[in-house]
């Protein structure tokens, strides 16, 4: 069994609004899987159904290869995106309190908690009041709350809403760190550079529908169109274009370089015939660029929801 | 540590370590107590001014009738006119006036008497003064007609009928109104915790919900728990703060007797005081004795306990259920009173019904309605009631409390993922599923 989570067919209404309509991913195990979707696509929806906060009207989840159990929930680790601590309760006592309701013995949850408190540098806040600490320090206890019982799935709502770039480079770091140790992930967010540096899988869901899912690597092959950006210093100037339009399908285009040069977008009909091309332009003048063009998620995501 | 005792500490914890919860348990004894002594101190000054009357009786059928009592001193005023009386009266600091007109018969008598005074005198005044001439009068009027009042006083039989139940247990009339008040304490209990504390539960069950973190609970513990535990977390809180009332009044109530001489208990003791001039107050204290001992005291008071104890859970279950269904507390000021209407029934119930038909089908139906049964049961264990039906109305009791906590349950999941939508009964029907 490869991987950790199966969602089989999950469907959910509220009254007449279908939230989710057979939905089915596949999260290997060890992967960090991107949730995507527009807003209200139905993503929080099958997160809860995963954390078993709400129930499928039909379909099955499986984690680990048995159907999902209430007991599970030690299992996994949530961190919601609407977010809230006890405010009235101190940062250690409250830590304390949420560790052991995941099922850690007193003392274990005091060990880890030093742990976690000292790695991220948060040590001094043990006896402060939730309601004294600004959002992102708050946000820093929860976080260390979700692992902190080291479960198996990891479920990461919008992680990085809330920090500043150095907190939130950190909290990516904390992020990668527990996937090489062994957990599985899954995130959901709407910043798409995110998802580049740090998903393996991803999963796109528009208007409750599952719309694209598999390899990160795998959906860029299959999304890039065979477009290369190319500068050249052209030996004749004046018949460059002309002799470009006639064997390739491509425009002239401006992109930032240190180089006088002249640039291009190329359209090739095959991946095949890249060689070609640059045997023709080093032809033509002096190749200083020559990239192909890789869809980002962003373009992806954009991309395919424009065309649902 | 289970999810449910950990929830129960924390809420505990979270409770009594709140300041305006901490400041209300010290203060509103203190509050209290110098309510009582002021209200004792006052009516204790009140009690302490003789007021002086003067008499002009020009009937002469009063001499010496009216004896000095402990509020009122009287004084004889002789051959003066009613002018120079009143004059007399109203320049010196005696009070009143009682005048007496000449008088040829004593019908009409009575109709002729007047009282001056600057103000209105009090009832109770009014009332002894009256009194005492209608006696004097009554008397001899007998005498008028040739009878010896002294003779008829004599004469006069007391019917006391003993009631005695089959099995021989002697009762009296007195014992009847003395069943009722173990319900009627238990009533009144629980309304005072109900008031008191039922809104902090469902402030508590609200909590998840203002603060955001309800997601990361639920999908760490049941809701059942979580709504168990915050109603156990708080009674035991609410208990806490009880006792440390019940003790720091009753030190401050020692203290301040002590110190300034003043009982504020003594409030409590003047119609006990009247009520032992009437009859004879010996009497009705073995006859209440003899009532509790004939009662099933022991039977009484663990049921007392336990449907004591059932009734709270089950309205702080009420409580919840609201808070569970609310985003918000201004939402739930509404609910407040009618939750409390069930309570009041009982109360009436056992009042008139229990009291006139112990075993009536009225009162037997509302001893087994959960709702009422806390008031109504205790009301009629005393006439005696078989043990299975008490355990019964117990057991029915204490399966509609985790009922409502169950109910109150489904809506408190269902309820925060709704987005405000208008829920439907199939929906509802749909939610208990889950």
């Amino acid at each position: 069994m490869n991987n950790l989570l199966v969602t089989n067919n999950v469907s959910k209404s509220f009254g007449a609004f279908k939230a989710l309509n057979n939905i089915s991913i596949e999260v290997p195990k060890g992967s960090v899987f991107g949730l995507l979707g527009p807003n209200g696509a139905g993503k929080t929806t099958l997160i809860r159904i995963i954390n078993q906060i709400t129930m499928p009207d039909s379909g099955s989840v499986f984690l680990d290869g048995k159907p999902l159990h209430p007991n599970d929930i030690k299992n996994i680790g949530y961190l919601p995106e609407e977010r809230g601590l006890y405010k009235s309760m101190k940062v250690g006592e409250q830590a304390m309190y949420l560790a052991q309701l995941k099922g850690l013995s007193k003392t274990e949850a005091k060990k880890r908690l030093n742990y976690w408190f000292d790695r991220l540098g948060i040590d001094g806040w043990w006896n402060k009041k939730i309601q004294e600490l600004s959002k992102g320090m708050a946000q820093k206890i929860q976080f260390v709350v979700t692992v902190l019982h080291q479960p198996k799935l990891l479920i990461f709502d919008e992680p990085f809403s809330g920090f500043d770039p150095i907190n939130a480079n950190l909290i990516k770091d904390e992020i990668l760190r527990l996937k090489e140790e062994g957990a599985t992930i899954i995130f959901s967010t709407h910043r798409m550079e995110s998802v580049e540096e740090i998903c393996d899988h991803i999963a796109l869901i528009d208007k409750s529908n599952k719309i694209l899912d598999g390899k990160l690597i795998d959906i860029k092959r299959a999304y890039k169109s065979n477009i290369y950006k190319v500068g050249i210093s052209p030996n004749n100037p004046d018949t460059i274009q002309e002799k470009l339009k006639e064997k390739f399908d491509s425009v002239p285009i401006y992109f930032k370089s240190i180089n006088d040069e002249k640039q291009y977008k190329i359209k090739l009909p095959d991946a095949s015939s890249k060689n070609d091309l640059v045997h023709y332009l080093t032809s033509l003048g002096q190749l200083s660029h020559f990239e192909e063009v890789i869809p980002s998620v962003s373009d992806i995501f954009i991309e395919t929801i424009q065309n649902n | 540590m289970n999810h449910l005792q950990l929830i129960i500490k924390r809420e505990y914890l979270n409770k009594i370590r709140n300041r305006s919860f901490i400041l209300m348990t010290f203060l509103s004894p203190i509050i209290m107590v110098l309510i009582f002594t002021l209200v004792a101190y006052l009516s204790q000054l009140n009690n302490e001014s003789v007021n002086a009357i003067n008499i002009l009786d020009e009937s002469g059928l009063f001499a010496n009738s009216f004896e000095d009592s402990e509020s009122v001193n009287y004084t004889n005023l002789e051959n003066i006119s009613l002018n120079e009386a009143k004059l007399v009266t109203e320049t010196s600091e005696v009070y009143g006036l009682l005048y007496f007109p000449k008088a040829t018969a004593l019908d009409g008598f009575s109709e002729s008497v007047i009282f001056y005074s600057d103000e209105s005198p009090s009832i109770s005044m009014m009332g002894s003064i009256e009194n005492e001439i209608e006696n004097r009068v009554n008397i001899l009027k007998l005498e008028e007609s040739g009878i010896d009042a002294k003779k008829i006083k004599e004469l006069r039989i007391n019917i006391d009928a003993k009631i005695e139940t089959f099995e021989g247990k002697k009762t009296s009339k007195l014992g009847a109104g003395l069943k009722l008040i173990f319900g009627g304490i238990a009533g009144y209990l629980l309304f005072m915790f109900i008031i008191i504390y039922g809104n902090m539960i469902m402030r508590s069950v609200i909590e998840e919900k203002t603060s955001r973190i309800i997601e990361v609970i639920i999908s760490s513990v049941q809701p059942i728990k979580l709504l168990l535990g915050k109603i156990l977390g708080t009674t035991l809180a609410g208990v806490t703060q009880f006792v440390v009332w019940i003790v720091i009044i009753l030190l401050l109530n020692s203290v301040i007797s002590s110190i300034f001489g003043i009982d504020p208990s003594a409030i409590q003791s003047q119609p006990q005081e009247l009520l032992g001039e009437i009859s004879n107050s010996q009497q009705i204290i073995t006859d209440v004795l003899v009532e509790i001992n004939n009662m099933p005291i022991y039977n009484l008071i663990v049921m007392f306990i336990f449907f004591f104890i059932g009734g709270y859970l089950l309205y702080s279950s009420l409580y919840a259920a609201i808070g569970a269904a609310v985003d918000n507390e201004t939402d739930t000021q509404q609910f407040m009173l009618p939750i409390l209407m069930p309570l009041i029934v009982g109360m009436y119930v056992g009042f008139f019904t229990v009291i006139d038909n112990p075993h009536g089908i009225v009162s037997q139906v509302f001893s087994y309605i959960p709702l009422t049964s806390p008031v109504v049961m205790l009301m009629r264990i005393p006439f005696g009631v078989p043990m299975w039906q008490q355990i019964l109305s117990l057991i029915i009791l204490f399966a509609t409390f985790i009922g409502t906590v169950w109910f109150a349950s489904k809506i408190y999941r269902v309820g925060i993922l709704m987005y405000g939508k208008k829920a439907s009964y199939r929906e509802i029907v749909k939610w208990l599923k889950y």
